[in-house]
């Protein structure tokens, strides 16, 4: 997404210090090494894979790789990428690098948007039970919004929403227990990609267009970024514009919370990582968070799958573990 | 030309502003002056549309700016506040290109590159358009800030102690931007000024608020006087005339300097 400098720019223009500026290698590695992923998400997995069968388009390598590996690596890369972007929205609303979905009750109210679903109306299907936890998400979020808004300490807003996240957690979580519901519940604690196959996975595909739309609208949401007074001088509506986002993110979260659980730190570390390598111009660097999250979480996932071979550690555990690390690096060696 | 009406504001029971009436004439630079809690950010963020008047009429060219949509005002009127707390990682090209925001809605085209280049050649930021903010000194960011403002290439643009935190060489240039942008690009410049002897030497026009209420308003000659300046600010002045504009000295009250 480099923009071509003017030849007239003048003479500083051209000492670009930092190498990876250059542009050719800074694209065909990531390309590659994400190509390598997805090829190592496709061959891993508990059951043998023949790939003389593939050629045949039948039988049954065939079936698991259409059935069984292709969703999962779909839902991996979408969940990661739809978390990453998400996080690097709620930053740029919330004006703070230490806000994501899971530090904001975004997950919490998912879940407990899922539950009420399941219990009230049990018959309903998935598609209620997406409308619901978007809304419930969706509520949450701006009822954060609105808190945050008091608070000048940066510092306080991701405490803050951690509280209000173990607020509606316990919520939940007493709503399941009065409903008897607590087992059930346990689905969605810990992202899980093992349970993903043809048929049951398709609603993340809704992050695709979602991702897009927040892509058409980065340059606002940078501009989001820059305060209401900012935004406002510039011309821009701000609060519908932070509407506008909190929806995009509250149809991630319950779509990624629906097939495959919550999944923390994803959406912090990606555009935390990115914005210090390459800034915080969202129409430039969205891509990369988007690939960045796809990619990170592609790892955990399979490294997940790998650790204790023939059997899987949840991606919620190993994204959590890798997350809060690269987190605890961030914030020790990133914030100088 | 932007005409305020017996302007009202109040910030609960506490009148912020009363019965203001000025007038700032086009391709004119007209400095706000005043001591602290005058009220002077917010009459500029009443004009900016920032803040809403309680009582009054404001009017650009001759609309009420009230019935301007937001969209349009942005391309007709910017505004620079102080302190813009942007902690974004951004470079100085990247924020600057952001001023095309009203024209582009986010599409840039050819010209809002090269309105883009325009205004950091104007500040001559040429040599640090690549570096990001947070590298920047506090008078470079403000040069920045700056450059997205008139990359919004608006008639009229507002500031908002533009001059705060620079050192004299930055505090200078900005000043000479301005007139700049006054008497080469025919824009309409309203900015608070602090620095007393900046406001006399590079408006056309000052407006001088006290309390909330407007004090005094005319030309530099009209306004900056002993006996003005003294009511206003509460100290003695000493206005010192010089070859091409004029001193005030405050630094030493009278009797004390011999």
């Amino acid at each position: 997404m480099d923009r071509p400098v003017a030849p007239a720019a003048g003479p500083g223009a051209g000492n670009d210090c930092r190498p990876w500026r250059r542009r050719g290698m800074g694209r065909a590695l990531p390309g590659a090494l994400f190509a390598a992923l997805c090829l190592a998400s496709l061959m891993v997995g508990a059951g043998r894979m023949e790939l003389a069968q593939l050629t045949t388009f039948s039988g049954e390598a065939w079936l698991t790789l259409t059935a069984s590996r292709l969703p999962r690596l779909a839902a991996v890369v979408l969940t990661g990428a739809g978390l990453a972007v998400c996080g690097a929205v709620l930053q740029q609303i919330l004006r703070n690098r230490f806000v994501e979905p899971a530090t904001t009750g975004g997950l919490e109210a998912a879940k407990l948007g899922i539950l009420v679903a399941l219990t009230l109306l049990p018959g309903a299907g998935q598609g209620v039970r997406m409308a619901l936890a978007m809304a419930f998400c969706l509520a949450a979020s701006l009822i954060f919004a609105v808190i945050t808004a008091r608070l000048r300490a940066t510092v306080l807003v991701p405490v803050a929403g951690l509280m209000y996240g173990s607020v509606l957690g316990a919520l939940a979580e007493f709503y399941a227990y009065s409903r008897n519901f607590l087992q059930g519940m346990q689905g969605w604690m810990l992202g899980d990609f093992s349970k993903v196959v043809q048929g049951s996975y398709e609603v993340v595909w809704l992050v695709l267009p979602v991702v897009a739309a927040t892509y058409v609208f980065a340059r606002r949401f940078t501009l989001i970024g820059m305060g209401a007074e900012v935004a406002a001088s510039l011309g821009l509506g701000y609060r519908a514009m932070v509407v506008l986002g909190l929806v995009l993110v509250s149809a991630t979260v319950a779509a990624t919370v629906i097939t495959v659980g919550a999944i923390p730190f994803v959406g912090l570390v990606v555009p935390n990582l990115v914005s210090l390598w390459r800034g915080d111009d969202l129409t430039r660097t969205l891509p990369m968070i988007a690939a960045g999250g796809a990619m990170l979480l592609l790892i955990c996932d399979l490294f997940g799958r790998l650790i204790i071979w023939p059997y899987e550690v949840p991606v919620g555990l190993t994204g959590g573990g890798v997350g809060g690390l690269m987190f605890l690096f961030l914030i020790l060696w990133g914030r100088r | 030309m932007i005409l305020l009406t017996d302007i009202g504001k109040s910030h609960g029971t506490r009148a912020v502003l009363t019965g203001i009436t000025a007038r700032f004439p086009r391709q004119s630079l007209t400095s706000i002056i005043g001591p602290n809690g005058a009220g002077k950010s917010t009459l500029l963020m009443l004009i900016a549309r920032l803040a809403e008047p309680g009582s009054g009429r404001i009017t650009l060219g001759g609309a009420d700016i009230a019935r301007i949509s937001r969209a349009e005002y942005a391309r007709r009127v910017a505004t620079l506040r102080q302190f813009p707390a942007i902690e974004l990682r951004l470079t100085v090209e990247e924020l600057v290109a952001f001023g095309r925001f009203p024209h582009n809605r986010g599409r840039p085209t050819a010209e809002d590159r090269r309105a883009t280049d325009e205004a950091i050649a104007f500040l001559s930021l040429d040599t640090i358009r690549k570096a990001r903010l947070d590298e920047l000194s506090g008078g470079q960011r403000q040069m920045a800030f700056l450059a997205m403002t008139i990359a919004q290439q608006t008639d009229c643009l507002l500031l908002d102690e533009p001059l705060n935190n620079l050192d004299m060489r930055h505090a200078l240039r900005i000043m000479q931007a301005l007139r700049s942008l006054c008497d080469d690009l025919g824009r309409t410049v309203v900015a608070v000024i602090h620095d007393i002897n900046f406001a006399a030497n590079h408006s056309d026009q000052i407006i001088a608020l006290k309390d909330g209420r407007l004090h005094s308003s005319g030309t530099v000659d009209q306004v900056v006087t002993e006996a003005g300046l003294r009511d206003l600010y509460g100290l003695d002045f000493h206005i010192l005339p010089r070859p091409h504009g004029r001193l005030c000295d405050y630094f030493t009250p009278k009797g004390e300097a011999g």
